[in-house]
């Protein structure tokens, strides 16, 4: 009895609250990895070779890991979009439709105007993005704040219509004549590509995502704003009755998430594919769930995590020419992590 | 148990019973910034009821939840049957068949009474049989005369009934020492004397009850055994016969409260209303209580009291001032027509709330105590437009606050979830009663507050009076009501039964009044 929990022995040098803090943050992605190895290894293949190869890939090299940065740009995006509603209690999964939009609304001004020079196209192109994801993810704030539909299925069904939305213009009114039969727009002029850092595919994309997680870190803990938002978050009952606008702080800020995740679809389409084509996103809007859910919608853990997934991710590729795995294998170590994650949350609150 | 019997000085010959069931020794715990008990011995007998009195924060809950093995203590021993035993877990403790009903229930709403009883049994089987567990229900509740209908829906219960049903499923686990965390807390005054008489009924069946309480009427109705704690440790332990009020008192506070300074009214009825109801009604969803053709009038320098059983209609008529509940009829305040304001627009007009449930409506756990204090009054404390907040500007209001009412503070720098229920309300009382306000809608104030904090928190509210506020006083202690209020209404089924003045009805009437005996 007199020994107690609390006040065990140090454990290399951390103090019992950090090392625990530490194994809840490292233990779930090795459950996950772990378990994909067994699938690895029933699938006949070297689960240490293919991660050997992973990491190789990544890690091995300036370009591969030049690539992990460049995933981890509309990640990041989508995770904040995620993760601003989320301090809220909302649930926005539709990071995907949202990245589709942005890109949608950003190509107007490059198809239409392709003679502006890139003073003006970038920010009305940025703008515009924003008001585009921003409208369509505030239609489902607008929704849920006047509770009529649940945020998590409107934000999740509206991703397919964005996906389709998306499709009809390339198939259609903007189908680049050169392409025959590919669908996908004209390539856009040299004044509408964000420029890019040295010679290879990462571009300044990288430090928006980066200074807009600035930005809602100081928003959040520094500003009376931050500190609303983290009132309805912890007891929306309490915030209510303090006068708090609850409504009009659902509206607001799945329109700042949805914007965020569009600006995440403009860099990409801008600065990774030079025009608009379907699929240019790689499931980044659900990897960005992944992302804030996993990082508790906590800003700086949002680029930590946001980084692990982006090597998981750039993995895909990689196991797919070394190890002859088809691309969707990765998926399978996402939905594990996923779980994992989800799990651990639920004995969390059992035990609280 | 000689040894033990040794270690504790004031060591009661407790007449029947010489052997204690169970036996803490030197139980210490401690928590970051204060000890919680502080070398506590407590002996609990079966076949009695004992009270453990305290103010807030004296360490009554930590030494339960040390016996019911929810904490651990850092030091101490205990002993149940002369032998000593390891609690890691409420787990171990239930094996040695200790049971403790929280504050806060952990039921179902959407199960019947049988399905959350079933929950709770360590024997579960893979299939339920419900019928069964109903019986066993039903000849308990006829044993203890609980009147409790085994398939009956818990959302539909009161709170005393829950109670009820977490007394059952300890009792069907086979519970033998029972512990009671603040038990009449929840309770309108008809139900405790129906927990009084279980209590009673309890001990007759040898179990052994223990109680927390810090109301002393309670504990001298009830109790065998009066246990006293200040400070995290215990001060003595009396049996009822040989104990009086005033030496209890004594013992928990160290002297005695002073009683509130009151005044009459300087209230003049052509004063304009700061408050005005004309005839609201409410229609309530399906098995809601509604509001039928209420009105009322609160006016500057007038404390208005609402007596009534709990859930008469009183969270009604706050969620109509607020404007979270629609309704027909006139809702006036300080003269504008108030229908449709939102909450920020009244309370930046002047009004407080003191809400029934601090933990659910009134404090945002996850947040310091700090920031909890400024989020009523968000813009008093904004600086550069919003871009940062003045948390000094917080914490000297609140130390200001604190020296002016006399209720001490609690640790600001702590998560309010950490806080317990008398510390919760005394958040809410400093942030809305820090500031001058024309209107104070004050829920049960006293609620989970030991007495002088309780004697300070009604001077504050006679005080506001005093300075030009009105105030809507909600509560079902009628000393409370009687001793603050220049006008009592009662209310009884969502309808105005009676309006006074104190000083020309009697505490009889009002109470007849408010559980609808008299027409």
């Amino acid at each position: 009895m007199a020994e107690t929990g609390a006040l065990a022995k140090p454990f290399y040098g951390l103090s019992s609250r950090q090392r625990d803090v530490l194994l809840q943050a490292v233990t779930p992605p090795l459950i996950a990895l772990a378990g994909f190895a067994a699938l690895l290894a029933a699938y006949g293949k070297n689960p240490l070779a293919a991660y050997w190869d992973v990491l190789h890939g990544t890690f091995g090299s300036v370009r591969g890991l030049t690539e992990v940065f460049v995933i981890m740009i509309p990640l990041m995006f989508c995770a904040l979009a995620v993760a601003i509603p989320a301090r809220i209690g909302m649930v926005n999964v539709g990071g995907e439709g949202q990245l589709y939009i942005g890109a949608i609304f950003a190509a107007y001004a490059p198809l239409t105007w392709p003679d502006l020079p890139t003073a003006v196209m970038l920010p009305l192109m940025m703008c515009a993005a924003f008001i585009g994801g921003g409208l369509w993810a505030g239609l489902c704030g607008y929704l849920r704040a006047k509770s009529l539909v649940s945020e998590v299925l409107s934000t999740l069904l509206m991703n397919s219509v964005a996906g389709f939305l998306l499709q009809y213009l390339v198939f259609g009114v903007w189908h680049d004549p050169k392409s025959s039969n590919f669908p996908q727009s004209k390539p856009y002029p040299a004044a509408a590509v964000l420029p890019h850092l040295g010679t290879g595919r990462l571009h300044v994309g990288l430090f928006f995502a980066l200074g807009t997680i600035a930005l809602f870190w100081f928003v959040l803990y520094k500003t009376r704003w931050g500190y609303e938002m983290r009132a309805i978050g912890g007891n929306q009952e309490a915030a209510r009755r303090s006068g708090i606008p609850i409504v009009r702080y659902i509206v607001l800020l799945f329109v700042i998430g949805g914007g965020i995740a569009g600006i995440g679809g403009m860099a990409e389409t801008s600065a990774i594919q030079g025009r608009l084509r379907p699929g240019f996103s790689s499931s980044y809007g659900y990897i960005g769930f992944l992302v804030s859910w996993m990082s508790g919608h906590n800003p700086l853990l949002i680029v930590v995590i946001s980084f692990l997934l982006a090597v998981i991710t750039s993995g895909r590729d990689v196991l797919q020419i070394t190890q002859d795995l088809p691309g969707a294998a990765v998926n399978i170590l996402m939905a594990l992590i996923l779980f994992v994650v989800l799990a651990r949350r639920g004995t969390q609150a059992e035990t609280r | 148990m000689s040894t033990s019997a040794s270690m504790r000085p004031d060591s009661i010959a407790a007449g029947p019973h010489s052997m204690p069931l169970v036996s803490l020794r030197r139980i210490t715990k401690r928590f970051p910034a204060v000890v919680a008990n502080d070398h506590v011995d407590l002996d609990i007998y079966s076949g009695e009821v004992q009270a453990i009195l305290g103010e807030n924060g004296s360490g009554k809950s930590t030494l339960m939840k040390v016996l019911y093995g929810y904490y651990r203590a850092d030091e101490g021993d205990i002993f149940f049957d002369g032998k000593p035993v390891v609690f890691k877990s409420p787990q171990d403790a239930r094996r040695f068949r200790i049971g403790m009903l929280f504050q806060n229930f952990t039921l179902i709403p959407a199960f019947t009474v049988a399905e959350n009883v079933a929950l709770f049994l360590p024997e579960l089987k893979i299939r339920l049989d419900l019928k069964e567990i109903a019986e066993r229900i039903r000849d308990i509740s006829e044993k203890y005369q609980l009147r409790i209908d085994p398939m009956a829906y818990v959302w539909r219960l009161s709170m005393g009934e829950q109670q009820k049903i977490e007394l059952i499923k300890l009792l069907l686990a086979n519970a033998r020492v029972l512990i009671f965390d603040e038990p009449t807390r929840v309770l309108a005054p008809h139900e405790i004397e129906n927990l009084m008489h279980v209590f009673r009924q309890l001990k007759a069946d040898n179990y052994a009850v223990l109680f927390i309480t810090h109301k002393l009427r309670e504990a001298f109705a009830s109790a065998d055994r009066l246990t006293v704690m200040r400070r995290g440790a215990r001060i003595g332990t009396l049996m009822r016969a040989e104990a009086d009020e005033r030496q209890i008192v004594s013992m928990m506070f160290g002297a005695e409260p002073q009683a509130v300074q009151r005044d009459g009214s300087r209230m003049s009825v052509t004063t304009r209303p700061v408050l005005e109801l004309a005839s609201v009604t409410t229609a309530g969803a399906l098995g809601e209580l509604c509001l039928e053709n209420v009105s009322l009038t609160v006016r500057p320098h007038e404390v208005v009291g609402i007596a009534g059983v709990s859930g008469s209609g009183q969270k009604e008529i706050g969620d109509v001032i607020l404007g979270l509940l629609p309704h027909n009829g006139a809702k006036r305040f300080d003269g504008h027509d108030a229908t449709g304001w939102p909450i920020s627009r009244l309370r930046q007009h002047g009004l407080a709330m003191i809400p029934e449930n601090p933990l659910w409506m009134g404090v945002i756990g996850s947040m310091t105590v700090t920031e909890n204090m400024a989020i009523a009054d968000r813009a008093r404390y904004a600086r550069h437009g919003g871009l940062s907040m003045d948390w000094n500007g917080v914490r000297n209001d609140a130390a200001r606050f604190e020296e002016r009412s006399r209720i001490p503070m609690p640790n600001l720098a702590v998560p309010a979830e950490t806080l317990s229920g008398g510390n919760l309300q005394r958040i809410v009382l400093i942030r809305e009663l820090g500031q001058q306000h024309k209107l104070i809608v004050a829920f049960y104030p006293t609620q989970a507050l030991d007495l002088p904090t309780a004697v300070s928190t009604r001077q504050l509210l006679v005080d506001a009076r005093d300075g030009g506020a009105g105030v809507l006083l909600i509560s079902e202690d009628l000393d409370e009501l009687f001793t603050l209020c220049d006008t009592i209404l009662v209310l009884c089924g969502g309808r105005i039964a009676g309006r006074f003045r104190p000083e020309d009805t009697t505490r009889d009437a009002v109470g007849r009044l408010m559980t609808g005996s008299v027409a």
